[in-house]
C-alpha cells in the first residue's frame, strides 16, 4: 500500500449539465432545429424568449481539486444541489466528467444504490452472484464469503426462494449485505443507509467501520446525517455550488457548514414519491412536501419541539381535515399518536404548519408517520393519504436516560401515596 | 493494484477489451439471466425455444408453400421454412435485444459500473443459443432429407459456417447498438424496431429463395446486406441458393462499417447518456 502515493486524485475536474435540452426529444423536432438554423432562420422550437439553448450551461461541479490518501475516511456534506451526487457519480464512473482527469488506484465499490441487478424472478443465492458480478466481484471471491454474506443478511431461511416473495425490509438486507461484503479498496456511499430498520442501520455502519479500520479500505461518505459524519470519517469535505469550500478535521467542517449559513437551511424533504397505500381516495388532498423549518438536521435538544411545515395539494375543497402523527422506534412499531384539531383545506396548495412537544419523548431516533384523515359519515376517521415513513428524527433527550430507564417515553412523575 | 483513469478526452475506436474480459462471469450471468427469467412460472418451458419455429414454420408451410405457391428450390417445405426462419429470427434477436440496450437498462446503468459493452454482448450470446435450440428440430430433418438423398447439403462450405454467423450476428448487434444509442435521445426509433424489423424480413429471402426473383427487384434485394449471409446459410445447409460475389463483398463491408460507427457511437454515448435518458 505504501508505494501508492494516493486512492483518489481528482485535478480541475467540471461537470456541466444542459438545461433544456435534457429529456427525450424527438428526432423530427431536432431535425427542424437544425434545418432553421441551415438556413439563419430562427428555431421553432425554441419558447419565446427563451435564449439559445448552447447558452443554458451550469456546472454542477466547477473546478474539484481533490486527493485522498489510502485508508482515509472522507465525509462530503454540502446543501442540496452543491454537487455532492454528481462528484460520487463521476467517481463510480456513472458519467463522465467534461473537463478534467480523474486517478483511481484500486477497485471502486459504489453503493449508490443497494440491490442494483436485482431481479424478481431469481432467488436469493442467484441475485448474491449476479448482484456481486455487477459489482465487479468474481465468482470466486462471492463463493468465498457467501456463508459470511447469507449470515449478515438474516435471512438465511429465504436465501432460495425467489426474492419477489420477500418483504421490502429482506430485500434491502440481502441487497446491503452483497454490498458490504465487497472486495474493494474503496467504498462509495450516498446515504445508503436511510433504508432498513434501525437495527441494520447501525450494523451496517459498524460493518463500514471496521472495513476502513481494520482492512485499511479507503470510504467516501456523503450525508445529511452530522452525527454518522462524526462517527465514521477523519477528514471532510464541504461542497457549495460545485466547490470545495472546506477541507479538514470533521468537527471544524460541520462548524464551517453551520456558520456558513447553509446550515440556517431547513431540512426539506419531497414526499410526492414516496410509496403509500394504495386505498387512497383520487380526488383527496395529497402531501406533497415537508420541511422542518429552522432545522438543517433533524436532531432534537431537550426542550426544543418538533415543528413541521407540510405542503398539502388538495384537487377541490377538503371540509374537516385532520393530520395524524405517530412516531414509530426503528424496527416500525407504532409507539404513540397525536391528533390535530380538523381544519378546512381549500382547493388548491396550502401550508400546514404544526407543533409538537417532545419533552416526554426519550432519547432514540423516530420515524415519524403522517396521514391526513376526514371524519366519514359515522364520524370515523376515513384516510385520505399516509406515508408510514414521512421523515425520521433524533431526540436527544436527557443524558441520564438509558442508564437505569427504558422504553420510550417518560411517564409522569411516580408520586408517594401518604407523603 | 487496479489504476482507472478517467479523463473528459477518450478514443472514440478504443474497446477496452480487457475490462470487458474482466467482466466475463458477468456476460454469462447476463446470458443466464435472460434465460431464466423469460421460462420461469411457464409450463413448458424451455421447450417453447422449440415449439415457436415449428408452428410459425408450419404456418409458413400452409400460407406461403401451399397458398402463395412460391417455390423452395427443390427442398421440402418444412425444413426450408425452418432453416430460414432460424437464421431471420438469430439475426432479428440480435438487433432487437441490443436496440433497448441504453433505454432498456437504464436503471442499472444509473447506479453502478461495469464495462457497457457486456450487455451487447451477452444479447449476442443469447441470441446464439437460442438460434442453436432452434436449430436443432431444422438439424434433425435435415439428417432425415440427407439419409433419404433428397438434400445435398454443400458440404465444402461447412467451415464457413461459423464466420456467417459470427458476422450475422456482428451485422445484427452494430445495427442495433446504433439504434439504441440514438435512442437515447430520440425515442422516435424505437417505434420503429419491431416493425421495421417485420418489413425487413420480407425483404429478405427467408420465405422464399432468392431464385424465385429477378429483374430490378432481384438486384435490390441483393443491395439487403442480410441477404448474401441468409443464402449462403441456405447453400451450406442445403445446397441450394447463392448470390454474386459483389453482394457478399458489399454485406462485407456494410457489417465493418456498421461494426465501426456502432462502436464510435456506443463509445460516446456510453459516457454521458445517464445525463440525457
Amino acid at each position: 500500500m505504501a508505494s501508492i502515493p494516493y486512492a483518489i486524485r481528482m485535478e480541475g475536474v467540471k461537470k456541466e449539465y444542459r438545461l433544456g435540452a435534457i429529456g427525450g426529444r424527438t428526432l423530427q423536432a431536432d431535425l427542424q432545429s437544425w434545418w432553421a438554423q441551415k438556413r439563419g432562420r430562427e428555431d421553432p422550437n425554441r419558447r419565446i424568449g427563451q435564449r439559445a439553448l448552447s447558452g443554458d450551461a451550469f456546472y454542477a461541479l466547477d473546478g474539484i481539486d481533490l486527493t485522498v490518501q489510502p485508508g482515509e475516511r472522507l465525509g462530503i456534506i454540502g446543501p442540496n444541489g452543491a454537487g455532492k451526487s454528481t462528484l460520487l457519480k463521476l467517481l463510480c464512473r456513472i458519467t463522465a466528467p467534461t473537463e478534467g482527469n480523474i486517478d483511481i488506484y484500486g477497485r471502486v465499490a459504489s453503493m449508490l444504490e443497494v440491490g442494483t441487478g436485482f431481479h424478481g424472478e431469481l432467488t436469493g443465492r442467484e441475485n448474491i452472484y449476479m448482484n456481486g458480478a455487477i459489482l465487479g466481484m468474481t465468482r470466486a471471491e462471492i463463493d468465498r464469503r457467501m456463508e459470511e454474506i447469507i449470515d449478515f443478511s438474516e435471512v438465511r431461511e429465504f436465501i432460495d426462494t425467489p426474492v419477489k416473495r420477500y418483504s421490502s425490509g429482506m430485500y434491502v438486507k440481502l441487497a446491503f449485505s452483497v454490498a458490504a461484503h465487497l472486495t474493494s479498496e474503496i467504498m462509495i456511499m450516498d446515504e445508503v443507509l436511510a433504508v432498513g430498520d434501525m437495527a441494520f442501520q447501525r450494523k451496517c455502519l459498524d460493518r463500514m467501520r471496521l472495513a476502513a479500520d481494520e482492512e485499511g479500505r479507503t470510504v467516501l461518505y456523503v450525508s445529511h446525517n452530522m452525527s454518522t459524519i462524526r462517527r465514521l470519517c477523519d477528514r471532510c469535505i464541504v461542497l457549495q455550488k460545485g466547490k470545495i469550500i472546506f477541507d479538514g478535521p470533521p468537527e471544524k467542517a460541520i462548524a464551517a457548514y453551520m456558520d456558513s449559513g447553509m446550515g440556517q437551511g431547513t431540512v426539506d424533504m419531497d414526499l410526492s414519491a414516496l410509496p403509500r397505500p394504495n386505498v387512497t381516495l383520487s380526488a383527496a388532498p395529497r402531501m406533497t412536501h415537508l420541511t422542518l423549518p429552522g432545522k438543517d438536521t433533524p436532531t432534537y435538544a431537550p426542550g426544543e419541539p418538533l415543528q413541521l411545515a407540510l405542503t398539502v395539494d388538495a384537487p377541490v375543497s377538503a371540509p374537516g381535515v385532520s393530520v395524524r402523527l405517530t412516531l414509530r422506534s426503528g424496527e416500525d412499531t407504532g409507539l404513540a399518536t397525536a391528533w390535530s384539531p380538523p381544519r378546512d383545506l381549500p382547493p388548491g396548495t396550502s401550508t400546514l404548519r404544526l407543533t409538537l412537544p417532545l419533552d416526554t419523548v426519550a432519547k432514540g431516533e423516530f420515524y415519524v408517520s403522517l396521514g391526513l384523515y376526514q371524519a366519514d359519515e359515522l364520524g370515523r376517521p376515513r384516510m385520505l393519504d399516509h406515508l408510514t415513513r414521512a421523515c425520521r428524527i433524533d431526540c436527544q433527550g436527557l443524558p441520564t436516560w438509558g442508564v437505569s430507564a427504558h422504553g420510550y417515553f417518560h411517564l409522569p412523575p411516580l408520586a408517594w401515596l401518604c407523603p | 493494484m487496479q489504476h482507472t483513469h478517467i479523463s473528459a478526452h477518450h478514443n472514440l475506436l478504443d474497446l477496452r477489451l480487457g475490462e470487458v474480459w474482466q467482466y466475463r462471469e458477468l456476460i454469462w450471468l447476463f446470458t443466464r439471466r435472460s434465460f431464466a427469467v423469460s421460462y420461469k412460472q411457464t409450463v413448458l418451458g424451455p421447450a417453447w425455444l422449440v415449439i415457436n419455429p415449428l408452428l410459425t414454420s408450419l404456418v409458413y408451410v400452409v400460407l406461403f408453400g401451399n397458398i402463395a405457391r412460391l417455390g423452395t428450390d427443390g427442398v421440402p417445405q418444412l425444413l426450408f421454412y425452418l432453416a430460414g426462419h432460424a437464421v431471420w429470427s438469430y439475426f432479428s434477436a440480435c438487433v432487437s435485444s441490443n436496440a433497448s440496450t441504453f433505454t432498456g437498462n437504464a436503471r442499472l446503468f444509473g447506479k453502478v459500473y461495469f464495462p457497457r459493452l457486456v450487455v451487447p454482448i451477452s444479447s449476442v450470446l443469447g441470441a446464439v443459443l437460442r438460434f442453436a435450440i432452434q436449430l436443432l428440430p431444422a438439424l434433425i430433418l435435415l439428417v432425415y432429407y440427407v439419409a433419404v438423398g433428397r438434400v445435398r447439403p454443400c458440404w465444402a462450405l461447412w467451415p464457413l459456417l461459423p464466420l456467417l454467423l459470427a458476422a450475422l450476428g456482428v451485422m445484427g448487434m452494430s445495427v442495433g447498438i446504433i439504434i439504441s444509442s440514438l435512442t437515447t435521445k430520440y425515442r422516435d426509433l424505437q417505434v420503429l424496431v419491431s416493425f421495421g424489423l417485420s418489413l425487413w424480413m420480407y425483404a429478405t429471402p427467408v420465405v422464399y429463395p432468392l431464385s424465385t426473383v429477378s429483374g430490378p427487384l432481384r438486384t435490390l434485394l441483393l443491395w439487403n446486406p442480410v441477404t448474401a449471409p441468409s443464402e449462403l446459410l441456405r447453400r451450406c445447409l442445403l445446397g441450394v441458393g447463392g448470390v454474386p460475389g459483389w453482394s457478399l463483398v458489399w454485406s462485407g463491408c456494410f457489417t465493418l462499417a456498421a461494426a465501426i460507427i456502432g462502436i464510435m457511437i456506443f463509445n460516446k454515448v456510453e459516457r454521458t447518456f445517464m445525463d440525457t435518458v
